[in-house]
């Protein structure tokens, strides 16, 4: 089996991902993006409504379109990206095996050696069990959002939506300019968790926010599908109240109880890890570079912590630029230089009530890094 | 209750939180009014305004500020707005009537001339009102800005219209 080798090898073709791959890029490495799905952009090309940020983060533009356009960066700065290609593993000494599919072929497994990895894997729904959970018809919001807006098909008519974050919020905006009715939104908590004028868009199209409420039961019909939804309130430790139970009529159950992190290949690579429950699950520690205990792996997104497009896109580009720093592309002082500014800018993202706790956060996690990790672990 | 409770703000916590055009700057005719009131980073309203009406700064989670004077009622930040959080409102369109315009991304879209029930914040319908203008240029990237003229008395509540059901796919 011949190896190829190459400069940098990113996984993940998001935000994170094609940000860092075209920082690198640009700066003449050489660089691979394997993505295991069919098309690249991660959650670009279902984000519909136009974003939030700062110009330098194309606010204002919508997530579909800022995917077009880091497409089109990516392309013009050479960047290769395989598609249906899952990294199955990451060994010692360096090399990266890849199952690479093809339209006209059969699958192939390719071995890369790599001389720096970015892992960008972005985050995975968390589920919630309830009686009924698995019944067709209950569905992670990510994935009724991949159907309006991707497959541009509607998961049903009637819709009820579990959790009150942003996901939650602009999912049911969406489903409703799908055509679907969204019957309430039913939240745990005693305040809605995203921003205000997401919880207004859909307060003004008239759907019900319920608040300290959960869902205790999936109703289904003949054909064991969902045809109903009970929900019931809660006391102060998230427990149901018996005799507060309703039933709503629905179709649908979507789910948006919050992310975590992908961190398969983040442990695989051997990166020190730490448990964070504001960023999702465990996380990769990881320097002001964006790189990990293990030399030569960065990291961005995600997959460094739950956060959103704006902040996967710097730390990407952060992670690009230090990786190129790493092949002696950039000197020392320019790339330093760049990282501060970008670092500004993420810490103006990580500012007011929403972010604040955010920027503690990943300020505390790389003093933990500079901490702990007194000599990295060598990977290539 | 907050908006952060209930999904929606009440005209009490709006003038508690943002700055409203006076009586007098409403009464020469078509203004903004922004009805963003907690610090997230976002400021594409401040640079869709060529007027400089819209005030952020640094750092972009400030609240955005309207200087009325300067304002002309254009609307073009009604479209740029991601939050859908920006309605143009006229009180001295007639002598019974204002008109509120307001971003609506929903299909179908309505025409002008069409009558529709004017929801609140919280959806609720308040009044019929008859679309006299909508528009919809490529520049506002697919979030058109629709008008409703509405019984004045209305002017500080209505900020939709009822969606058509069933009709989007």
């Amino acid at each position: 089996m011949s190896v190829k080798m190459i400069d940098v090898l990113v996984i993940g073709a998001g935000p994170a991902g094609l940000a860092a791959a075209i920082e690198a890029a640009k700066l003449s490495a050489s660089v691979i993006i394997a993505d295991l799905n069919m098309k690249p952009g991660g959650q670009l090309f279902k984000q519909i409504h136009k974003f939030f940020g700062s110009s330098a983060h194309h606010s204002g533009s919508r997530g579909i379109d800022i995917g077009r356009m880091l497409l089109n960066e990516a392309e013009e700065a050479g960047v290769e990206i395989w598609l249906k290609s899952t990294v199955t593993g990451i060994f010692p000494g360096g090399k990266v095996s890849i199952e690479r599919e093809y339209d006209d072929r059969d699958a192939e497994l390719v071995t890369l050696h790599p001389k720096e990895v970015v892992i960008a894997t972005g985050a995975s729904e968390n589920a919630i069990r309830f009686k009924n959970w698995t019944a067709p018809g209950v569905m992670g919001a990510g994935a009724a959002q991949t159907m309006v807006n991707v497959n541009h098909v509607r998961p049903g008519n009637k819709v009820v939506m579990l959790g009150s974050g942003n996901v939650g919020l602009i999912v049911s905006y969406q489903l409703m300019q799908a055509g679907c009715d969204v019957k309430a939104l039913v939240e745990a908590a005693p305040k809605i968790g995203g921003y205000a004028v997401h919880a207004a868009k859909i307060r003004r199209a008239g759907v019900p926010i319920l608040l300290r409420h959960t869902i205790i039961e999936a109703k289904t019909g003949q054909d064991g599908s969902v045809c109903g939804c009970v929900t019931a309130e809660v006391n102060e430790h998230f427990a149901p109240i018996p005799g507060t139970e309703e039933t709503i009529d629905c179709d649908v159950i979507t789910i948006a109880a919050g992310l975590k992190p992908t961190m398969d290949l983040i442990k695989l690579a051997g990166c020190e890890l730490t448990y964070d429950a504001l960023f999702g699950g465990y996380v990769p520690l990881h320097s002001e570079k964006m790189e990990t205990s293990v030399r030569g792996i960065f990291v961005a997104g995600d997959s460094t912590g739950v956060e959103e497009a704006n902040t996967a896109l710097d730390e990407g580009r952060i992670a690009g630029i230090s990786a190129a720093e790493g092949l002696g592309l950039i000197s020392e002082t320019e790339a330093a230089d760049r990282r501060t500014e970008i670092w500004r800018r993420l810490d103006s993202l990580r500012m007011g009530p929403f972010g604040e706790r955010r920027r503690t956060e990943k300020n505390h996690l790389i003093e933990l890094y500079h901490e702990s990790v007194k000599e990295q672990k060598a990977f290539a | 209750m907050s908006i952060a409770e209930c999904g929606f703000l009440t005209y009490d916590e709006l003038k508690e939180k943002q700055t409203l055009p006076s009586d007098a700057r409403y009464s020469k005719g078509p203004v903004a009014v922004i009805e963003c009131v907690q610090e997230i980073p976002c400021n594409p309203c401040e640079a869709a305004c060529q007027f400089g009406a819209i005030h952020i700064g640094d750092p972009i989670t400030s609240l955005p500020s309207l200087t009325a004077e300067k304002c002309v009622g254009c609307g073009v930040c009604v479209s740029r707005c991601p939050g859908l959080a920006i309605f143009v409102v006229n009180k001295s369109y007639t002598k019974d009537t204002a008109t509120v315009s307001f971003p609506y991304e929903y299909e179908p879209v309505p025409k002008e001339g069409e009558v529709h029930k004017g929801l609140n914040r919280r959806g609720e319908p308040v009044c019929e009102g008859k679309i006299v203008k909508v528009l919809n240029p490529v520049s506002y990237d697919h979030t058109p800005v629709v008008t409703i003229e509405i019984p004045k008395q209305y002017a500080d509540e209505v900020r939709s219209i009822e969606r058509e059901r069933g009709k989007g796919a």
